[in-house]
């Protein structure tokens, strides 16, 4: 007679590595039954909201910038969208073309360092990208030339990667000279190939199998796959304007966490590039398309690991598209880049799709110009939710495959990982 | 590691986060084209945001973010047990940050404003030298990612770092830059100490002073060249509050 032994499986994982900020892993297997399992976010609140009070709306987009260290042009852009939006301004289309261009060059180094520096390691057997450095010598080279380009590109068109200095109210404080433009055309089309040659080798990832179907929500794009503003989209049906952001995502608080969780048509939902992926899919650049066919990924899959390959696909696309706008960018006049405004009594909203998913910023202003009444919604609090009813049916999977404890954590904390979480970002 | 015959010593260093951004040690992976040359440089043993590799015996602990609870106090304490050498990396190590722009408001009003009755364990905004000892201060939000590899080439070859103390401006000439305030824009350039390389005022921008006072701090020209081009007294105050680094020494 065979008999079933059913070992408790303890695992609780402290300030979990290679993600941005800072959360706990808690799983508990008791006779074999799934007793507890959670995404405990443990980061310290730093309590934005209160900050922006009193401060003059000029300050609003460098404050926002410091919400987060990735994704910080994101979070300047949303601010001094909402703050335009409030006060019925449009800014130039130099200004808008070019702040599309440093959105792409984010996206770029935010997918490029969290494809390469956080999750290869997982699928190279290593513990970080200073070890992979020894096995795949070639993909860190590959990394460095890719993040460096988009890099570059960062600095020319926000003045500098992390915490952006040419976004403000109104438009930009300068738009780069054609000279630099086409210096950095020409950087592209080296970096083009690069791309290709990493794809190869992200190809051969084995993506563990777990599907469990959810509702994406994203902006939707009316011609261009969606970056700044426009009407957002659940995968449910939900269709909404930007300054009826609350109806989208219904936040609520849970005492295992300092960052709000949010729902819509089920308990939980996703973003970031699989659903802007599958939301948009038909406005991706036709290379882009291409990646994703060669990735067997399509609008409508589930599986959380995808995300890294929707990743992927975006990275074509931005590419592409910002060879096509620095080219439009150099035949066009330039010279307007900015316009005046008058502070009044006013309230709006900015949307931007952030490298991790739909942003919101919210703000009330007085006829001073002063702000007082603040609000963001970060993507991964609104991720959040869904890693957590994720990484429970994905344990009890992994329960029911007879996986031991050490290989649970580990795919447990590669689920987490594949979101891309910024935990600081989504607690502020 | 050897430089001209002679063997570098090749220290342990650890990078660690409290309350902030994390963007500071991302400019440590920031500098793509130097990055295999700095992990060979130094051990990097314990750097959570990229590595699984967690080791504690650290040598230099870069630490960046402002300290806002116990716990947080706890661990801050247990580093510098360890640390031979501590860097505050960045302003909200350095001077608390834009953290404390939240210091204006009492702390049970903050929580009530985000939270509402929930529980949230949070304190007041600490720099690091509030509750331990800093060896090294790195300024700026964020750090430069050169300055960043400069300090660390001076600790491995055993070099008490020099930070520049002449003020933005300096750098802001040498790069020919025009004048922001000319330009009609508040700039702090002229209280504010370089080594930035006028990145802001190179981009149209005026300085924010996120690197704190140069050695000769002037309030008064700083103003008056200020009011003369019509702004407020109120405008230049809130600018130079905005990262709490010239707290204690303007009032």
């Amino acid at each position: 007679m065979k008999i079933k032994i059913d070992r408790p499986i303890n695992i609780e994982i402290k300030h979990m590595t290679r993600v941005e900020g800072h959360g706990d892993i808690k799983i508990r297997v008791e006779n074999g039954k799934l007793a507890e399992c959670v995404w405990k976010i443990v980061e310290t609140p730093r309590f934005f909201e209160v900050m922006f009070k009193g401060l003059p709306i000029e300050m609003a987009p460098i404050l926002a910038s410091r919400i987060c260290g990735i994704c910080s042009i994101s979070h300047a852009l949303a601010s001094a969208r909402a703050i335009e939006n409030a006060m019925q301004i449009e800014i130039p289309e130099a200004a808008q073309k070019a702040r599309v261009l440093a959105k792409h060059a984010e996206t770029l180094q935010s997918h490029t360092l969290h494809l390469f520096f956080l999750i290869a390691p997982d699928f190279l057997n290593a513990l970080s990208v200073i070890h992979v450095i020894k096995s795949n010598q070639r993909l860190v080279e590959l990394a460095a030339m890719i993040k460096g380009f988009a890099n570059n590109a960062s600095d020319l068109f926000a003045g500098r990667t992390t915490h952006p200095v040419v976004i403000k109210i109104g438009g930009l404080t300068q738009v780069p000279r054609k000279k630099q433009l086409r210096e950095l055309a020409k950087d592209l089309n080296v970096t083009i190939p690069y791309l290709w040659e990493a794809l190869d080798v992200f190809k051969k990832f084995e993506l563990p199998d777990f599907t469990r179907e959810t509702e994406f929500v994203s902006l939707k794009g009316g011609d261009c796959y969606p970056f700044i503003g426009g009407d957002l989209v659940s995968s449910d049906g939900v269709r909404k304007k930007e300054d009826e952001y609350l109806a989208m995502t219904n936040e609520y608080l849970v005492d295992f966490s300092t960052s709000k969780f949010t729902r819509l048509s089920r308990e939980s939902f996703a973003v970031g590039a699989l659903a802007r992926f599958s939301n948009n899919y038909d406005l991706l650049h036709p290379k882009a398309k291409e990646v994703a066919g060669m990735l067997n990924i399509k609008p409508g899959d589930f599986n959380p690991f995808f995300h890294n390959l929707a990743q992927l696909v975006e990275c074509f696309h931005v590419i592409y598209e910002s060879k096509d706008m620095i080219a439009e960018l150099i035949d066009s006049d330039t010279s307007e880049f900015s316009i005046p405004y008058k502070p009044e009594q006013c309230e709006g909203v900015g949307v931007v799709e952030a490298p991790r998913g739909i942003l919101y910023h919210y703000y009330r202003l007085n006829k001073d110009g002063k702000i007082e009444e603040a609000d963001c919604v970060i993507p991964t609090s609104q991720n959040h939710a869904n890693i957590y009813y994720d990484l429970q049916s994905f344990v009890e999977k992994l329960i029911a495959q007879g996986k031991g404890e050490e290989e649970i954590g580990h795919l447990a904390q590669m689920l987490v990982r594949a979101y891309d979480p910024c935990i600081s970002c989504s607690v502020h | 590691m050897k430089y001209l015959g002679i063997t570098l010593e090749r220290p342990k260093i650890g990078i660690f986060d409290f309350t902030g951004c994390e963007g500071c040690q991302l400019q440590i992976a920031n500098n793509e084209a130097s990055l295999k040359d700095l992990f060979g440089l130094v051990e990097i043993v314990n750097f959570r945001e990229i590595s699984s590799e967690r080791r504690d015996d650290y040598e230099i602990a870069f630490v960046e973010g402002s300290i806002t609870t116990d716990s947080e106090t706890a661990r801050l304490k247990k580093i510098r047990k360890q640390a031979k050498i501590l860097v505050a990396m960045g302003a909200c190590a350095c001077s608390g940050g834009v953290n404390n722009l939240r210091s204006r408001f009492s702390l049970p009003e903050t929580i009530k404003e985000v939270y509402g009755e929930h529980h949230i364990d949070s304190g007041p905004v600490r720099k690091l030298k509030d509750i331990v000892p800093v060896d090294i201060e790195l300024p700026g939000c964020p750090v430069s990612k050169n300055e960043f590899e400069w300090l660390v080439r001076n600790l491995v070859l055993g070099i008490t770092p020099q930070f520049p103390t002449y003020p933005v401006c300096v750098e802001c000439k040498q790069r020919l830059n025009s004048c922001v305030v000319d330009m009609g824009m508040i700039c702090l350039g002229p209280i504010t100490r370089g080594g930035c390389n006028a990145v802001c005022p190179r981009n149209r921008f005026g300085c924010w002073g996120c690197r704190g006072p140069s050695d000769e701090v002037n309030f008064e020209s700083l103003m008056e060249i200020h009011i003369k081009r019509g702004f407020s007294e109120e405008q230049v105050v809130e600018r130079i509050n905005f990262f709490n680094t010239f707290s204690g020494i303007f009032k």
